[in-house]
């Protein structure tokens, strides 16, 4: 799932400050499930501003949405009924592709409520850690299912570095060391030998470079 | 100026503050009439926004009385209230309503004298500190659908 945890409080407030009535909207994807902007968090948000704003003086008017997802354009129509006049700006708390197709949608100032961090899974309740460098090209394959790119510091392809120690990496003494984790792997199921192939310079044309990536199906396109 | 009389809201868990306060009845004890009690099957089922409507509806203080740690009739319901207060008390504190508006206890069924005491903590606590912001001037609230439904 994509991982966002809130902007601060007062970050948020900042930003909403010319205000006077916004439209805070929620998304039941990636975000519920890692609790920082499903339809709870968008209560508690909107309950922390309007008491912030009504504090000041200055009051707030909140209308409150969730949709099951901020990254789907037939989602997104729902928004429609909410999205009126007197809305003076629409905060979303969906991740960084939300508040674009918000923004893409309506013409409204958009504002996002959160910061979007990594692709990951939930190691335990409440703790969230990232597991895909969504480089494109995936050679979990060849790590026995431990990611080089995100589990090493370094996102060396051919590892470990000298900062190995103990399993753990110099950078952090709590940090597991990423090739570490896929040496040990790789003993475990007698596949070591592929560790002595030197793999050379990975293809980062197909990671984050030459604008957004696409990915298109014609046997799925409906027109 | 006229004298302050706080509204508390406090939510009671079923097994432990509910029947305290049951008993402080049967006790005859007194406690301060400022006490609205929120029956909840478990303290684990209060959760943040509770607490914050509590305070937008017009709270002055509210606390969170579940069972005695350990003895949770839901196991862990009284230690994920304990988290979820601390959490909400941070988010107070940001608002600058105060986190120490609120608060959690912890206590057992038979204990009514304790439960009288805390409403009277309570109580003296939140006199003590005023008015919560968001009572202690007159602001029109605009038409909020959610803020205005009833709970």
């Amino acid at each position: 799932m994509i991982v966002a945890e809130n902007k601060p409080f007062h970050d948020i407030l900042g930003l909403i400050e010319d205000a006077k009535k916004i439209l805070i909207v929620g998304c039941g994807g990636c975000v519920a499930v890692c609790l920082s902007g499903g339809e709870k968090e968008v209560g508690v948000l909107a309950s922390a501003l309007r008491m912030s704003r009504k504090k000041e003086g200055n009051p707030l008017e909140t209308v409150e949405v969730t949709l099951p997802r901020q990254c789907d354009p037939e989602y997104m129509d729902m928004l429609k009924g909410y999205v009126k006049e007197d809305i003076d700006c629409i905060l979303s708390l969906g991740c960084g592709v939300g508040v674009q197709f918000i923004a893409e949608r309506f013409s409204k100032w958009v504002i996002p409520a959160q910061n979007t961090k990594f692709a990951g899974g939930t190691i335990a309740h409440g703790i969230w850690e990232e597991r895909c460098g969504l480089c494109g090209e995936c050679i979990l394959y060849k790590t026995g299912g431990i990611c080089p790119i995100i589990r090493c510091s370094k996102s060396l392809l051919n590892g470990p570095c000298g900062g190995s120690q103990n399993g753990k990496c110099e950078v952090d003494k709590n940090l597991d060391c990423g090739w570490q984790l896929i040496y040990d792997r790789m003993k475990k199921f007698g596949k070591l030998d592929l560790l002595l192939k030197i793999e050379p310079p990975k293809d980062w044309s197909k990671s984050r470079d030459g604008g957004p990536r696409k990915v298109v199906r014609e046997d799925v396109k409906i027109s | 100026m006229s004298e302050f009389y706080p509204k508390i809201v406090a939510f009671c868990c079923y097994y432990c503050a509910y029947s305290a306060a049951d008993l402080a009845g049967s006790m005859r004890l007194q406690y301060p009439s400022n006490i609205r009690l929120v029956e909840v099957p478990c303290s684990g089922r209060v959760d943040v926004l509770m607490i914050l409507k509590a305070f937008e509806k017009g709270a002055d203080g509210v606390y969170v009385a579940g069972c005695l740690e350990g003895d949770c009739h839901f196991l862990k319901g009284n230690y994920r209230a304990k988290k979820r207060v601390l959490y909400a008390k941070k988010i107070l504190d940001e608002i600058g309503i105060g986190g120490e508006r609120l608060e959690m206890f912890n206590l057992s069924g038979s204990s009514g004298p304790r439960f009288a005491e805390i409403a009277e903590e309570m109580v003296t606590r939140i006199s003590k500190l005023g008015p919560s912001p968001l009572n202690s001037r007159l602001v029109s609230f605009p038409n909020c659908k959610d803020a205005t439904a009833g709970n």
